[in-house]
């Protein structure tokens, strides 16, 4: 009797095993997609500064800091809803926040930062996705948190707010900052 | 009335057709097209049409760069187009676009530690079944047969005695 039972409950603990793998597989979001360059350094760039036309930047400002590698274009909706969230932090932290124009159009680009305030220490402008194809950027926003020898921490796909700062980017923010 | 009628939903439709090929000419316009690469032998170009068609484009996860109008597919076949140019290998080239965007932009993805579940995985699943398969044949195999009783010997023969004439009379 006992092993009817048990070859009854184990097919059915299977069964529901897979179910719950399957049904948390659900919950996945199939857009994001994990960096391989989680880990690595930083790829070098050299691009033209955003808001001064003809002055290069290398991607040497990295070092040093912790940053954040901000991808976003001023065609893309889900960046102007997180622009906020990233001036408040430009205002309340002290990193880096690095911006990097990706395949836009400079005029938008700076209407969009006169218009809602610019948190970036400094933005590169990449509009032929030169730099991004390097970094594996594939869509906006995009942010890479640095650490201060150039070393990509963690990639967060999607737009930051209030939640994802707290509780996604903060801590890696401070587990990389350097101590005192 | 009903020529009228008739007329007038002639011409509806054929507005309608207009309309739908006005359409269909618009979205074929901004097509992609192998037009704007120029390769220097038929294979390069068979190599070119076998890689884009083998990478994933991230954006439309579920077409190739090949196939895939996004901008960003875009990009990344002017980018394995160089490549190829600049005379690099299909391996070559695999590897620069893994290790910037991952093995997601391999249809197929590479045999490496992290992908054994993946490759792997269904054939263990279909040699454990296949051997629990096994097991429980056997086990039931061995079983004996149950005796039949006195009593359901008797019954089995009077069914059968019931059971024969009336098979003959059809």
């Amino acid at each position: 009797m006992a092993r009817s039972t048990t070859s009854y409950l184990v097919p059915l603990g299977l069964f529901l095993a897979l179910a719950a793998l399957l049904f948390y597989g659900l919950s996945l979001d199939p857009r994001k997609v994990p960096s391989p360059l989680v880990g690595k350094p930083a790829p070098a760039f050299s691009l033209e500064s955003l808001t001064e036309p003809g002055t290069q930047i290398s991607s040497d400002i990295l070092k040093g800091r912790v940053s954040l590698v901000n991808v976003w274009a001023s065609w893309c909706p889900s960046c102007r809803q997180e622009h906020g969230e990233l001036v408040r932090i430009a205002r309340d932290s002290d990193v880096q926040l690095i911006g990097f124009n990706w395949k836009d159009e400079r005029p938008a680009a700076l209407e969009m930062l006169s218009r809602f305030g610019d948190p970036y220490t400094l933005s590169v402008f990449d509009p032929d996705n030169q730099a991004g194809i390097d970094w594996g950027v594939y869509g906006a926003p995009e942010t890479f948190v640095i650490d201060a020898d150039g070393i990509i921490r963690h990639k967060r796909i999607g737009p930051i707010d209030g939640k994802v700062w707290a509780e996604e980017i903060l801590p890696v923010v401070r587990q990389f900052s350097p101590k005192g | 009335m009903s020529s009228n009628y008739l007329i007038g939903n002639t011409l509806r439709s054929a507005a309608r057709a207009g309309a739908l090929a006005g359409v269909l000419v618009c979205t074929g316009a901004g097509a992609y097209t192998l037009q704007e690469f120029t390769f220097d032998s038929p294979a390069q170009e068979r190599t070119f049409r076998d890689l884009t068609g083998k990478l994933r484009c991230l954006v439309c996860q579920n077409e190739s760069l090949a196939g895939s109008q996004a901008d960003l597919a875009q990009d990344l076949r002017k980018e394995v187009y160089g490549m190829l140019k600049e005379g690099k290998s299909q391996d070559e080239i695999i590897t620069f676009l893994v290790d910037r965007y991952g093995d997601f932009v391999l249809y197929q993805p590479q045999i490496k530690p992290s992908t054994y579940i993946l490759w792997f995985g269904p054939f263990v699943l279909i040699g454990v079944g296949g051997w629990l398969l096994l097991r429980a044949l056997k086990a039931k195999k061995g079983e004996p047969e149950p005796e039949t009783t006195a009593a359901e010997s008797v019954r089995l023969h009077q069914l059968l005695a019931a059971a024969e004439p009336q098979d003959q009379a059809k």
